[in-house]
């Protein structure tokens, strides 16, 4: 029997235009949201109507545009604070998304915090954009990159995460959901146990803040970064949440206009935070779209669409494992409604451009977590992953496609 | 037919479940390794070269069907073929999975012709292509590997 949901998904999917288009002449299913979601109409009005009424540069002029633009811009800030439970507006820094906020932390705390022979720990189950950013200042620095290894289900292993802390460890980051695992790591317990050893911690919550309720000052992280495509907003916006102590004393990412309060050819002065950290314009419309997004996700209650994701992650494991010789890859206990998998014989290439014809979007490939692919020693996975307004039907036709795989590959 | 299945044919499913050549050839003297890190596709390419004739050519590696049917088919064509008919028939392979939809492919492709119908599928031409360029490679006698998110020239 079908659980029943908390709020109606028709109603949803009428406030996302494009899952109205049909794709090869079918019906669109999408199931790529763990790239990116879908846009519903307030956050795509909320562009339009920046653009068509309130264009203007934010932050220094006293003409009427520039005033109601940087409202909107900063309201967005306490918007997001709320959001996440930030004890301070000044916490919340806009950024270009999450691999933006990961570099600014690793060229900034990074470059000052990590000496020679320094460590910083990460996780097997990572995405490049929490690997890459590290190993560049570890080859900068002299220092290394220790990892703590998952379990076949794909969950971290806590166990051997203790073991690497020392003296050396100069900070943690993490994956709050893994994108190609779907695993919900403990970053709670993970973080107390970095504390114990002052150990700061950085959260990479790219694909949680969609599905779970973020508190920053519950989980006590030093860092979380996020991106607003990935919670129905725009691209090319995204939030480094930091705790202020830490913000003060870190030296800025890029040089230019706003990160400033004053300039001569001698010296420059820096900015209070969180200017300090957004040089140049910034993505104006992209926060205002944020915003929007915002706005949608509580509209319909964080909590509902958790609830809604969790429901369609149930019955879409089930549907799956009756698929023939259809392996699952990612079978945490805690896990968020990605579904990573493999068919024997079969590239998830194949899979992929065969379900497209069916009108069905999924993901193929190694989703940019390479050393996970190499736990599981496969090359590339295929995998769906749910949003607000997936369906039970998008189950049937999503198996119904991958049937299709066996008609082709016989 | 159908896109799919005119991506999909019979050909390129056979050559999937039963790859030709599939090995490398005892006295390979040339051989280069190609990498699409899109997907993960690795192939290595074996030729045992003699003058200007390619007297035998065997692959190996892991793909997706129309990667890994690509490199079987190449193989049993380029069997005892001279070095400069290799070369021309690779220009002509790649300008037939580029060509435009509009104009019919060139109809002197022989088995290969199987391919055309990757153009309706522009994500997957490097799929097809990635054999003929480690093959490429192997004639050069290029030491590193050849990737498709490489340029070539």
């Amino acid at each position: 029997m079908r659980p029943a949901i908390p709020f109606d998904v028709d109603r949803v999917r009428e406030d996302f235009p494009i899952l109205k288009q049909k794709v090869h002449g079918k019906t669109l299913v999408y199931l790529d949201n763990a790239a990116t979601t879908q846009k519903p109409q307030g956050v795509i009005d909320a562009l339009e109507r920046y653009y068509r009424t309130e264009n203007a540069n934010i932050h220094r002029g006293v003409h009427y545009l520039s005033e109601l633009a940087t409202a909107e811009f900063e309201e967005t800030r306490t918007q997001v604070k709320h959001f996440i439970n930030a004890r301070e507006v000044r916490e919340i820094l806009f950024v270009r998304g999450t691999t933006e906020a990961i570099n600014l932390v690793a060229q900034t705390f990074g470059r000052v915090q990590v000496k020679k022979d320094d460590e910083i720990v990460l996780s097997e189950m990572e995405h490049h954009s929490n690997i890459v950013p590290w190993q560049i200042l570890c080859q900068e620095k002299g220092a290394r990159l220790r990892v703590i290894p998952m379990n076949d289900a794909g969950e971290l292993i806590l166990d051997e995460f203790k073991k690497l802390l020392s003296k050396k460890t100069k900070l943690v980051a993490i994956a709050h959901v893994s994108n190609a695992l779907g695993t919900i790591n403990p970053i709670k317990k993970i973080i107390e146990r970095a504390h114990r050893h002052g150990i700061p911690v950085l959260v990479d919550g790219a694909q949680a803040v969609a599905h779970l309720k973020i508190d920053v000052q519950d989980l006590d992280c030093e860092f979380y970064a996020f991106s607003g495509h990935k919670m129905y907003g725009p691209t090319g916006i995204g939030v480094l949440y930091g705790k202020a102590k830490l913000l003060e004393e870190m030296p800025p990412y890029q040089g230019g206009g706003d990160m400033i309060s004053a300039v001569t050819f001698e010296k420059t002065l820096y900015n209070v935070i969180p200017y300090k950290f957004e040089a140049g314009t910034p993505d104006i419309a992209g926060v205002i779209g944020l915003g929007a997004a915002i706005d949608f996700i509580q509209s319909i209650g964080i909590e509902n669409m958790g609830q809604h994701e969790e429901a369609l992650l149930k019955e879409a494991t089930k549907s799956l494992s009756q698929v023939p010789r259809l392996r699952l890859i990612g079978t945490a206990r805690e896990k968020a409604a990605v579904l990573n998998f493999v068919m024997e014989g079969i590239h998830p290439h194949d899979i992929g451009t065969i379900v497209d014809q069916e009108g069905v979007a999924i993901r193929t490939g190694h989703h940019c977590a390479m050393p996970v692919m190499q736990h599981f020693g496969v090359p590339a996975t295929a995998r769906a992953s749910f949003g607000v307004y997936n369906t039970f039907e998008e189950i049937e036709a999503l198996v119904k496609a991958l049937k299709k795989v066996w008609e082709v590959f016989g | 037919m159908s896109e799919l299945s005119e991506l999909y044919q019979q050909v390129i499913l056979d050559h999937n479940r039963n790859p030709q050549n599939f090995h490398r050839p005892a006295g390979a003297n040339q051989t280069a390794e190609g990498y699409n890190p899109l997907c993960g596709d690795k192939i290595t390419v074996y030729l045992r070269v003699h003058g200007e004739t390619i007297q035998e050519i065997g692959f190996e590696g892991s793909g997706c069907a129309i990667s890994k049917a690509s490199g079987s088919l190449m193989t049993t064509i380029i069997n005892g073929k001279t070095i400069k008919q290799t070369q021309s028939l690779s220009k002509k392979f790649q300008e037939m999975v580029t060509c435009d939809l509009n104009i019919p492919p060139p109809s002197d492709m022989g088995k290969l012709i199987v391919f055309a119908g990757v153009r309706e599928f522009p994500m997957r031409v490097k799929c097809a292509t990635l054999a003929w360029h480690t093959l490429n490679a192997a004639l050069e006698g290029k030491k590193e590997t050849v990737s498709t998110e490489k340029p070539e020239e």
